[in-house]
């Protein structure tokens, strides 16, 4: 079993995250941001926001709120021990900050694969949402399947 | 914020990271909400063939987002993407690079593309991408 080109088009519901200074300051000290900016909420305002400012990357962790985020993969018969992260693209529609509800939804949108089977691809785009359902980025996410040592052809 | 380069060719000021302990990794799994065991558990990572457990490719993209907001304003960011070309191990020391490609003008917003890249200590290439950054328009500043 694995992925194959018959999930092209299924979509799956995402997750629902509160983004909390709190967890803004913790994504901080995991990526050594040391900025201001982004942990000192007085700082966010002197720079002309409204409060901590949601970094690049961290849109990503609204699509892991919810149970079983690899659940469309393991589902699929995917072992995650062979899951590699292949592509990633973020488009900005707006900045969200802390205090933002977000919400992410996914559409499998490609599958694909190269060397002959060994590595496999599957391409879902995500959009992230605030509480009025307005864009506040499209995610594209693009993981890698390989073959694992030992592994059943 | 350092004043953006603007001319093709121009390079921002490369981003060093320290090397990157199994502390971040378990810091990073916790605050992205990325659980996979890959990259926290050593059991799991050897029943997989592998040696040792390796970083999240978001983490080298987070690293490579700091790049951008250290240069430009979050909010001027408008789109951001990357390709994962090889793993960063633990213990990996990943420097990121940026070099402007175009200079452009998008209706009536003036853009700038930055070619992106991270490699590791001994030259390993693992990321490469771009983005995409929204500039102030030239003189005279437009009223809004």
């Amino acid at each position: 079993m694995g992925i194959d080109t018959s999930m092209i088009g299924r979509t799956r519901p995402g997750g629902t995250l509160l983004v909390t200074r709190s967890r803004l300051r913790h994504f901080a000290k995991a990526t050594g941001q040391t900025d201001p900016l982004f942990v000192d909420v007085e700082t966010a305002r002197r720079q002309g926001h409204r409060d901590l400012p949601v970094p690049p990357t961290f849109y990503f962790a609204v699509d892991f709120e919810m149970p079983d985020p690899f659940a469309y993969l393991t589902e699929a018969g995917v072992d995650l021990r062979a899951v590699l992260h292949a592509e990633q693209r973020f488009v900005y529609h707006r900045t969200a900050y802390a205090g933002d509800e977000l919400t992410s939804s996914s559409v499998v949108t490609d599958v694909f694969e190269k060397k002959g089977g060994e590595l496999r691809f599957l391409v879902s785009q995500t959009p992230v949402v605030d509480v009025v359902g307005h864009t506040v980025v499209v995610m594209h996410h693009t993981v890698a399947v390989r073959t694992l040592p030992g592994a059943a052809a | 914020m350092s004043a953006p380069p603007l001319e093709p060719g121009s390079r921002v000021a490369d981003l060093e990271i320290p090397p990157i302990s199994r502390t971040i990794l378990a810091l990073f799994a916790g605050a992205s909400g990325d659980h996979n065991p890959i990259h926290i558990d050593l059991d799991v990572a050897r029943s997989a063939g592998l040696s040792d457990v390796f970083a999240h490719g978001m983490l080298s993209m987070a690293y490579l987002g700091r790049l951008l907001t250290d240069n430009f304003p979050v909010q001027q960011i408008r789109s951001f993407s990357v390709r994962f070309t090889a793993i960063t191990p633990v213990h990996g020391e990943p420097t990121c690079r940026g070099v402007v490609r175009a200079v452009d003008r998008v209706g009536d917003e003036s853009t700038i593309a930055l070619d992106l890249g991270v490699v590791l200590a001994d030259g390993t290439p693992t990321v490469s991408g771009e983005a995409v950054i929204s500039v102030e328009a030239p003189e005279p500043r437009r009223q809004r």
